[in-house]
């Protein structure tokens, strides 16, 4: 009886503490539904929307946010582009070729890379990217898209590498042993068997390396030049976070209640990626 | 399993205590030290021969701007009530201004004046001192002086070489706040420009233009006098080198005021309102010039 009474506590405690998460997203949720909802009503969805021009602190205030969200989709686009194909061999490396003793370093070197600070890589990419940028290209200033791609396609690689890896350790190795047996080579295994059995995983690992670069805001900031512009490849350009964080922090009236806006359109497009993202996990449970 | 339940109980319980520690710590300010001493109300209480001892908080929240002097007035004012303590959250005027609307903080700090708006629903505000805003270029660039007009051009898109200010020929690549900024307005709206700007780039810190200015040879921006290094060369304004003197006796142009924003109605705390008086009296003078910024006095 006792026993069943200290269970029944313990219970109690882990759901209480569990409790506190759902919590968090819930409150977090109204409240961004609740201060994002009125700018949209007083704005116009379409304007808001789709409107090409963002003037938030002009004598007649304009709060299009389509430059943002183009912003935020290309360059979330560009880091994958550039990202995913880097982190996806270096993953196959390091599951199925690498030594161990390189295994080992090279594993660390990623974390360590995972455990860096956005603030160091938008310092990184301020002090040595965007110079290097201008002169590379003989342009005026480098700040711009092409820097933020960068700079993005470097912090979704841990994400990249890590799950991907996971995802080919998952493999069965006696789909492997059965193709070696067939007599295909090591490489025509790895890429022909070993890839395609985790190729839901190998997905989510995309999907997460997305949600991450659309969520980044301070080392985009410092590098992206944040002006409200339509994206193009040397433009400076504003995302959907550096717009909330850069005016934040001096806003008023409606203007600060549109940033919750974009905020809560932000909200939803990670949202869509994380539903996304279980898709692709629950489709691995499944063979 | 016992073991941890007992960890886990004492966790939540130091939790739960810590938190309403936090609730009930403000509520001992009420000091009733000086209750024969002089009024708060005559003017200039005199901290330093003040023989009442002044105890409780005084919370500040707003510009950025203002942190190198209201963080040397709130030490100057906190040696002279050790009592006292003094508090300032860099947030921004923005923020600042609804802090102390929303009852917040004690006084808001403001690098811009207060809009109509703002003032309309009972928002009070006195200035401190005023702020130059120098216009900084690479040290590499030969262009040392600029009219407002040329300025003003530049910053609207009709001058987009340095050759035509004569400079060396390179594209005038123009660096500024973001929207909202204190330093922003106050700058386009000195030199006539709101609105107006073709901005290649928006950076939201005084830090991020003078590093930005200082590694691009073709860059241009503005950041508070005050905060201007080495790195970065400032500009001299129709023909006035930016410096305290010139923005005490009116000829630098560029110039801004940094304002306390109090509500109308609202008493403040008797420490909060002898800091008040002490900072607006001519004894802060001193403290207000080593801060690199004007008094208003």
């Amino acid at each position: 009886m006792k026993h069943n009474l200290t269970e029944t506590l313990v219970h109690g405690v882990f759901l209480l503490l569990g409790l506190v998460t759902v919590g968090c997203v819930l409150l977090i949720t109204v409240y961004l539904v609740i201060s994002g909802i009125p700018a949209i009503r007083e704005i116009g969805v379409i304007d808001f929307l789709f409107g090409p021009t963002w003037a938030s602190t002009a004598a007649e205030p304009k709060f299009g946010i389509l430059p943002f969200i183009l912003t935020s989709i290309y360059g979330t686009a560009g880091a994958i582009v550039l990202g995913v194909p880097i982190g996806f061999l270096t993953a196959v490396y390091l599951a199925k070729m690498a030594p161990k003793s390189v295994k080992s370093f090279m594993g660390q070197a990623v974390s360590m890379l995972a455990g860096i600070p956005s603030v160091v890589y938008g310092l990184a990419g301020m002090m040595v990217l965007v110079p290097g940028i201008r002169k590379l290209f003989h342009i005026p200033d480098g700040s711009g898209l092409l820097a933020a791609i960068v700079v993005l396609a470097v912090m979704i690689l841990p994400s990249i590498i890590k799950m991907s890896v996971t995802a080919l350790e998952a493999v069965p190795k006696e789909y492997e042993d059965a193709s070696l047996a067939l007599g295909a080579t090591p490489e025509e295994t790895w890429f022909r068997v070993s890839v395609p059995a985790a190729k839901s995983g190998i997905a989510a690992a995309v999907v997460l390396g997305v949600g991450r670069a659309i969520g980044e805001a301070m080392a985009v900031m410092m590098v992206a030049g944040n002006v409200a512009n339509m994206p193009s490849l040397f433009q400076s350009v504003k995302f959907l976070t550096t717009a909330v964080a850069s005016e934040m922090s001096y806003s008023s009236g409606l203007q600060r209640q549109a940033l919750f806006s974009i905020a809560l359109v932000l909200f939803l497009f990670i949202m869509f990626i994380n539903a996304a993202l279980n898709f692709f996990l629950k489709g691995e449970k499944r063979p | 399993m016992k073991r941890i339940l007992c960890a886990l109980l004492v966790l939540v319980m130091a939790l739960s205590m810590a938190a309403c520690g936090q609730q009930e710590a403000p509520a001992t300010t009420a000091a009733p030290a000086d209750t024969t001493a002089a009024p708060v109300d005559t003017t200039a209480p005199a901290t330093t021969a003040a023989p009442a001892k002044l105890s409780g908080t005084v919370s500040t929240d707003g510009s950025t701007s203002m942190e190198k002097v209201i963080g040397a007035l709130g030490e100057a004012f906190m040696e002279a009530n050790p009592d006292v303590t003094f508090t300032y959250n860099p947030t921004g005027s923005g923020t600042g201004i609804q802090a102390v609307a929303e009852g917040r903080c004690d006084i808001g700090l403001s690098s811009r004046a207060l809009k109509a708006e703002e003032k309309d629903s009972g928002l009070i505000e006195t200035i401190l001192a005023y702020d130059g805003i120098a216009v900084i270029v690479n040290p590499e660039n030969p262009v040392s002086d600029l009219t407002l007009a040329q300025i003003a051009d530049i910053y609207t898109g009709k001058i987009t070489n340095w050759s035509e200010v004569g400079g060396a020929d390179a594209e005038i690549v123009l660096i500024g706040r973001e929207a909202g900024s204190g330093t922003r307005s106050g700058f386009e709206e000195i030199v006539g420009v709101v609105d107006a700007c073709q901005y290649r780039q928006e950076l939201s810190s005084t830090g991020d233009v003078i590093t930005t200015v200082a590694q691009n040879p073709g860059a241009i921006g503005y950041a508070s006098l005050a905060s201007v290094k080495d790195t970065v060369k400032a500009l001299q304004v129709e023909g006035v080198t930016p410096s305290e003197d010139t923005v005490k006796d009116g000829s630098y142009a560029i110039q801004r005021p940094f304002v306390l924003v109090t509500k109308e109605g609202v008493t403040l705390s008797e420490a909060a309102q002898a800091f008040f008086d002490y900072v607006t009296s001519s004894e802060a003078n001193a403290v207000i010039t080593a801060a690199g910024v004007v008094p208003n006095t």
